[in-house]
C-alpha cells in the first residue's frame, strides 16, 4: 500500500484514505460549444498513459476531501511529490524522489 | 523408541510422546515433531502421490519449500485443510493427517495409470490432447482430468475459525531467524530502534538449528542461540515471531505477515484466533531468508527416500532423525560431504558420496577416506531403483563427458544437492532486480527499489561466520539508516562449513535422455525432457516455457524448480542463463489461508450494512429486504399466505385506489447553498434552474462530460441561494463527488457550498389519490391545496409536530407527498401517519411496487433503463434540457457524431401480443426471429413487470431507433419461445398526467 502526502491536510497517510481521479492538468474548455469534434474528442477521452513520469489528480477522499495533484512514476508506482489543484507542474529537475 | 529416532538427539522433547494419524494410523511422535519427521522417526516416506501422474512421494525437504509431502490436515471441530505441508505442520494429540491424490490407498493407487501413459501427458498436454473435439472437453476431458490431477479436497463446511489482523509500525523489520537475521536484530535492537524479528519456523535459529556442532564466540551453537533470544527476549524494543511468515513485500517497505496461532496447539482456547495477519510499516527491512538447496535433476529423483541433504541434515540435528539406514550422497557441491559426515557419525551407513566434480576439495575426500566412505568424485547418477522407497541407484562414471558404465549401489536413502539458491522472494516483490553471479552459480540481489539490506545467503555469503558478520552489518546499516548509529559486532565462529559448488543441468547420463523421468518441478510432475520439448515447440521465452510446461506453478512457486528448469531451458535454447532471466515471483511467499487475508470480513462484517430509522419497523412488519447500494431496503410487506406477486399487487393496488406509505430515506440528499449556487446547478445538471421560483422543485438530470446520463433526482429551491438536491440511493456518494470536483478544480472561484444530508433526513412518501386527506391534517404552517401547493412544490412547514420540509411529487404518477423530517424523528413519523392511514386503507410499499409504479408511468430507474450509454435523447428526456442554456457538463457531446447518428438504442415500451407473458429483463430483441442463428440483437428488456392496474405485462426496452418504431412488431427469444411485442411508448398509464391531482380524479 502506497503511502500518500496530502498537500492540504500536509501529513503522509495511507493509500486507503485516497481515490484517484485521473490525469491532471487537463482544464475543462472554456466555451465547449465552440470546440470542433476533434478537440472535443480529445479532451474527453484522450490521455497521455506515459510509462514514467505521470501527472494525475488524487482525492483525499476519507480525509479533508481536496482533490490535488501528483506526480507518480508509472513503472514503480512511486509518488513524486504532491501538490495543490491549481498550482502548476512542479519543477521535477531538483527531485530526488523519481524513480526511474 | 523407533528404529530411526537417536535417543537424546535433537531439539524434540523425548520425554513426551505426541500421538496423531495419518491415514487413520496412530503414529507417535515427540513433542516438537513436525509431521514430516515423526513419519520418517517410524520409517515412513510414502507421504503422498503427484499431480499428473500420481507417483509415490516423500518429503524431500525439512521447510516450508516442500513440494511433495502434501497433507490434508483436520484438526476436530469439523476443521480441514488440504495441501498443507508435513515438514511445516507439528504434531498435536487432536491432529488427523491424511495422505492426498490416491485411490483407493496411498500405497495403491489407480490414478497412477497416468503414469504409464506418461508420453501423452508431456508438456503442453492440455493444449494438444484435448483440442479436438471441442464438444469433449467439457463432457469428458474436464471432469476426467479433474477426478484424476488437482490437490487435494477443498473443505466444504464454513470455516469457523476466526482469523484476526493488525497493524504495525517498527524501525527494523528482519525476516528470516537464522544467524545473519539474529545478528541483524542484535545490532538493530541494541542502538534502542524497534525491531521485529520474523521466522517462519516453530523455533527460531534457521540453520543454527541443524549446526550444533558449531562454536560462536566461545559458546556451543545452541548456547549462543539461547543466550541471542534470551537478550532479544528481554528488550522492550524487541518484538521475536515465530511461526510468523513473511508473505508478501509492498510499496514503501509494507510486509505482510502471517502469525500462525493455534495450528500448533491440541487444545486450543476456543475464541483464540487461528491466525494473523499483520501489515508492518517498517523504516527499515532487512531480508536474511537464507538459501534453498537445489535439487539434482536425474532420472528416478524423485522416488521416495530421495531428498535434500540439508533436509537429511536438518531431520539429524533437529529431529533427532535418521533419514535411512543405508545412505547414498550425490551433490554438485561441498555441503553435501558435511551432512555424510553428519549422518556416518551418528550411525547412518554412507555407502557412497557421488560427486560429479572431478575435483573436490581434499580435506573432504580424505575425511571421507578416514571414515571409510567411498568417495566417487567424477561421478554421475543415471537411475534409482525401488517403488514406494527408494531401493538403490546406479552410478556411473564420468571423463571428458563420457558417461561410463553403470553399477547398482543399494540404498534406502539418497540425498542431493545441486548448490543453494538465494532466497531473494520478498525481494522481488519489490521488484527489485537479480544479476547473475558467475562465480557463486546463482542469481544475486542488484537494484534496491526499497528501504532495505540483504543480509547472508540471501545475497550469496556462504557459512555462518560469513552469515553472521554480514547480518551484523546489515542492523547497523538500518540502524543508521534511521538515525541511530552503530558499529556492527564481530564474531569468532569454529567448526564453520562455508564450501563451494558447481551448477549443472541435468546430471550426465548413459541412457536414452528422451525416456527418463528426471523431474525439475516435483509437485507438477515437469520433466527435463519436456522443457526441451517445450523449446523444440517454439518457446523462446521462459514466460512462456513456464506456462506451457506448467513448471513453477506449483504451490511452491518453484521455489526448488525455477533455476533447474531455467538452466534447462537455457542450454536447449543455447542462451546464456542470465539472458532467458527468472520468471516472476509474486506474493503470498508461501500458500496463505483465505480466512488470513478476509481477517474480520466476513458475514455481517463483510461490507457495511446501511439501514433507515424506518427500517426496524418494515423488519417487525415482516418485510422482505433487498441490498440496494449498501443500503438494505424493504422490497416488499407479504401479509401472511401473500407472495411477492401477491403482495405487491394489493400494494400496487392501495396507491392507485387509496394511499400507500414508501420509505424513501435513501434517496441521496445534497444542500447546495451560497450566493452562486443557483449558477452551480446550472452547469452542473441539463435543466434550467435559473427562474425556478423559491418554493418549487424540478426534475434534474445529470449527465457526464461523454454526454451519457449519470443520475436523476428531484431538486427543490428553498431560498434564492439554498437548494435540496436529490440523487438516487446507489450515486448519492458518486454525484456528490463530482460536484465537489467540479466545484473545487473547474470553478473554484464559485461560492458554494455542497453538504452529504443523505442520512440527516428521514423521508415518508405518501402516495395515492387520498394522500392529501391522510396527510393534511397533519401538517402546520401549510395550505396542501392544489391552488396553494401545486404538483412540484416544496416548502418547510411542521408534519405531526416535527421540522419537516415536504415537497409535492409524484414517483407513481399519483397525487404524492414526500415528507422530509430529521432522521431521528423518521420512526415516529412513520408510524403517526400508518396509524392514521388506517381509516384510508393505507398499505406500505417496498421498492418492487415502487419500479412497479413507476414503470407505469415510464419513469426511468438510472442504471436499470440506462447503462452509462444512453443520453438525455435516447432515454426520451430531451425536454429536460435547457436548451437555451450556453452550458452545461455534456451539453458539448450531444451534438458528437456518434450521439446525433441514426440507429442509436432508445428507450421505447414493449407490449406482448399475449398478455400474460412478463417479459425476462436482459432479454435480447431481434426483428426477424426466423433468420439464421447467430441472429442479429438490436436491443435489450431493461424492465419489465405485470401491471395490476393495466391488466397485462408491461415492459421498457432499448431498441436501436426505437422512437422510429413505434407500432412495429419485433421478437423477444426466450428459453421455450420467441415472443412477438409491439413498440410503444414508454407511459403506460394515465398517459395526460391527470391523476396528479389525486382525489378530485375519480379513482
Ligand atoms: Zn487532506
Amino acid at each position: 500500500m502506497l503511502l500518500i502526502h496530502c498537500p492540504y491536510c500536509d501529513e503522509t497517510l495511507p493509500e486507503a484514505e485516497f481515490a484517484y481521479a485521473g490525469e491532471a492538468h487537463i482544464a475543462r474548455p472554456a466555451d465547449p460549444m465552440a470546440l470542433s469534434d476533434e478537440e472535443w474528442r480529445d479532451f474527453l477521452f484522450i490521455r497521455s498513459n506515459p510509462r514514467g513520469t505521470h501527472y494525475e489528480r488524487w482525492r483525499h477522499v476519507h480525509g479533508c476531501g481536496r482533490f490535488f495533484n501528483a506526480v507518480r512514476d508509472t513503472v514503480s508506482d512511486r509518488f513524486v511529490t504532491t501538490y495543490r489543484a491549481g498550482e502548476p507542474r512542479p519543477d521535477l529537475s531538483a527531485s530526488t524522489g523519481a524513480a526511474r | 523408541m523407533t528404529a530411526f529416532r537417536i535417543p537424546g538427539k535433537g531439539r524434540i522433547d523425548h520425554a513426551r510422546p505426541v500421538r496423531f494419524t495419518f491415514d487413520g494410523r496412530v503414529v507417535e511422535g515427540r513433542a516438537g515433531d513436525t509431521v514430516a519427521s515423526a513419519l520418517l522417526a517410524n520409517g515412513i516416506h510414502l507421504m503422498g502421490r503427484s499431480f499428473k501422474y500420481h507417483r509415490p512421494r516423500g518429503a524431500v525437504t525439512a521447510g516450508s519449500e516442500e513440494p511433495n509431502a502434501l497433507i490434508r490436515t483436520a484438526r476436530g471441530r469439523g476443521r480441514a485443510e488440504p495441501n498443507t505441508r508435513a515438514t511445516m505442520q507439528e504434531i498435536h494429540e487432536s491432529l488427523a493427517a491424511e495422505s492426498q491424490n490416491r485411490w483407493p490407498a496411498l500405497a495403491f493407487d489407480v490414478g497412477a495409470i497416468n503414469d504409464g501413459l506418461y508420453m501423452l501427458f508431456s508438456a503442453g498436454f492440455y493444449y494438444k490432447t484435448f483440442m479436438w473435439p471441442r464438444s469433449f472437453w467439457d463432457r469428458v476431458y474436464e471432469p476426467l482430468i479433474r477426478r484424476a490431477a488437482g490437490l487435494g479436497r477443498a473443505p466444504t463446511d464454513p470455516d469457523p475459525d476466526l482469523y484476526a489482523s493488525r497493524n504495525l509500525h517498527c524501525d527494523v523489520l528482519v525476516v528470516g531467524g537464522g544467524p545473519a537475521g539474529l545478528a541483524a536484530a542484535l545490532a538493530a535492537a541494541r542502538t534502542g530502534a524497534e525491531v521485529v524479528l520474523v521466522d517462519e519456523q516453530a523455533e527460531i535459529g534457521g540453520t543454527l538449528l541443524s549446526e550444533p556442532h558449531l562454536v560462536i564466540d566461545g559458546q556451543p551453537a545452541w548456547d549462543w542461540l539461547a543466550a541471542a533470544l534470551a537478550e532479544l527476549g528481554a528488550m522492550p524494543n524487541v518484538r521475536l515471531m515465530p511461526r510468523t511468515t513473511a508473505i508478501g513485500y509492498y510499496h514503501q517497505n509494507m510486509v505482510g505477515l502471517c502469525q500462525r496461532l493455534t495450528d500448533h496447539l491440541a487444545d486450543p482456547p476456543a475464541d483464540a484466533p487461528r491466525e494473523r495477519l499483520w501489515r508492518v510499516r517498517a523504516g527499515q527491512v532487512v531480508l536474511a531468508q537464507g538459501a534453498i538447496e537445489k535439487p539434482l535433476v536425474f532420472d528416478g529423483n524423485d522416488r521416495p527416500g530421495v531428498m535434500l541433504s540439508g533436509a537429511a541434515q536438518t531431520f539429524l540435528h533437529r529431529f533427532g532423525v535418521r533419514v535411512g539406514r543405508r545412505a547414498v550422497v550425490v551433490t554438485t557441491h561441498d555441503s553435501a560431504w558435511h551432512t555424510a559426515f553428519d549422518l556416518a557419525a551418528a550411525g547412518v551407513r554412507i555407502a557412497a558420496i557421488v560427486d560429479l566434480r572431478p575435483g573436490v576439495d581434499g580435506a573432504l575426500t580424505a575425511r571421507a577416506a578416514a571414515l571409510g566412505i567411498e568417495g566417487l568424485t567424477g561421478h554421475t547418477v543415471t537411475d534409482t531403483r525401488g517403488r514406494l522407497r527408494v531401493s538403490g541407484v546406479r552410478v556411473n562414471p564420468v571423463a571428458d563427458g563420457r558417461v561410463g558404465p553403470g553399477r547398482i549401489v543399494p540404498c534406502d536413502a539418497l540425498l542431493m544437492c545441486g548448490g543453494w539458491t538465494p532466497s531473494l522472494h520478498l525481494f522481488s516483490h519489490t521488484r527489485g532486480t537479480l544479476a547473475w553471479d558467475e562465480a557463486s552459480g546463482a542469481f544475486l540481489p542488484d537494484r534496491k527499489t526499497e528501504a532495505c539490506q540483504i543480509a547472508g545467503a540471501g545475497r550469496g555469503l556462504w557459512g555462518v561466520a560469513a552469515a553472521l558478520e554480514d547480518g551484523a552489518k546489515a542492523g547497523a546499516e538500518a540502524a543508521a539508516a534511521i538515525g541511530r548509529a552503530t558499529a556492527p559486532g564481530t564474531f569468532a565462529v569454529q567448526g564453520d562449513r562455508p564450501g563451494t559448488g558447481l551448477v549443472v543441468r541435468e546430471l550426465p547420463t548413459d541412457a536414452d535422455p528422451g525416456r527418463a523421468k528426471a523431474f525439475v518441478d516435483f509437485q507438477n510432475d515437469v520433466t527435463a525432457k519436456d522443457i526441451r520439448l517445450a523449446v523444440r515447440e517454439g518457446m523462446r521465452s521462459i514466460e512462456h516455457v513456464k506456462r506451457y510446461t506448467t513448471t513453477g506453478m506449483a504451490t511452491d512457486q518453484g521455489k526448488l524448480s525455477n533455476i533447474n528448469g531455467l538452466m534447462i531451458a537455457a542450454d536447449a535454447l543455447d542462451r546464456p542463463a542470465p539472458e532467458v532471466g527468472l520468471t516472476t515471483f509474486r506474493p503470498p511467499y508461501t500458500p496463505t489461508s483465505f480466512g488470513a487475508l478476509a481477517g474480520y470480513r466476513r458475514d455481517g462484517h463483510f461490507e457495511v450494512t446501511r439501514k433507515t430509522p424506518i427500517d426496524p419497523w418494515a423488519e417487525a412488519q415482516g418485510a422482505v429486504f433487498e441490498p440496494v447500494a449498501l443500503w438494505r431496503r424493504a422490497r416488499y410487506f407479504p401479509r401472511p399466505g401473500e407472495d411477492m406477486d401477491a403482495a405487491v399487487a394489493r400494494e400496487c393496488r392501495a396507491v392507485r385506489t387509496g394511499v400507500g406509505m414508501f420509505d424513501a430515506s435513501t434517496l441521496g440528499k445534497i444542500e447546495v447553498v451560497g450566493p452562486d449556487a443557483v449558477t452551480f446547478l446550472e452547469r452542473m445538471y441539463t435543466n434550467p434552474w435559473a427562474k425556478l421560483g423559491v418554493g418549487r422543485c424540478r426534475y434534474g438530470l445529470l449527465l457526464g462530460e461523454d454526454g451519457f446520463i449519470r443520475d436523476d433526482g428531484v431538486i427543490g429551491r428553498l431560498a434564492p441561494d439554498r437548494f435540496h438536491v436529490t440523487t438516487t440511493t446507489g450515486g448519492a456518494a458518486r454525484v456528490l463527488s463530482v460536484m465537489e470536483d467540479y466545484l473545487q478544480t473547474e470553478w473554484p472561484d464559485l461560492d458554494v457550498w455542497l453538504t452529504s444530508t443523505s442520512e440527516q433526513w428521514a423521508v415518508v412518501a405518501v402516495q395515492g389519490p387520498k394522500a392529501r386527506a391522510l396527510l393534511a391534517p397533519f401538517v402546520q404552517g401549510l395550505d396542501l391545496s392544489e391552488a396553494a401547493f401545486p404538483h412540484m412544490s416544496v416548502a418547510e412547514c411542521t408534519v405531526a409536530g416535527f421540522p419537516a420540509r415536504l415537497f409535492r411529487v409524484s414517483f407513481t404518477g399519483e397525487l404524492g407527498f414526500e415528507v422530509n423530517v430529521p432522521a431521528r424523528h423518521g420512526r415516529a413519523l412513520w408510524e403517526t401517519l400508518w396509524q392514521a392511514g388506517q381509516a384510508h386503507g393505507i398499505a406500505a410499499y417496498g421498492t418492487e411496487a415502487m419500479h412497479l409504479l413507476r414503470a407505469e408511468k415510464g419513469f426511468i430507474i438510472v442504471g436499470q433503463d440506462t447503462d452509462g450509454t444512453v443520453t438525455p435523447q435516447d432515454a426520451g428526456l430531451s425536454w429536460a434540457i435547457g436548451k437555451a442554456k450556453p452550458d452545461f457538463v455534456g451539453k458539448r457531446s450531444l451534438v458528437r457524431p456518434d450521439i446525433v447518428a441514426p440507429g442509436r438504442k432508445q428507450l421505447v415500451g414493449l407490449l406482448t401480443e399475449d398478455p400474460d407473458v412478463v417479459l425476462e429483463e436482459g432479454a435480447q430483441i431481434v426483428a426477424d426471429p426466423r433468420q439464421p442463428v447467430p441472429m442479429r440483437m438490436i436491443g435489450h428488456v431493461t424492465s419489465s413487470y405485470r401491471s395490476g392496474a393495466l391488466g397485462r405485462s408491461i415492459a421498457l426496452a432499448l431498441v436501436e431507433g426505437g422512437h422510429g418504431r413505434m407500432g412495429e412488431t419485433l421478437h423477444v427469444p426466450m428459453p421455450g419461445k420467441t415472443h412477438a411485442v409491439r413498440v410503444t411508448g414508454v407511459t403506460f398509464y394515465d398517459p395526460e398526467g391527470a391523476r396528479l391531482k389525486g382525489e378530485e380524479v375519480p379513482a
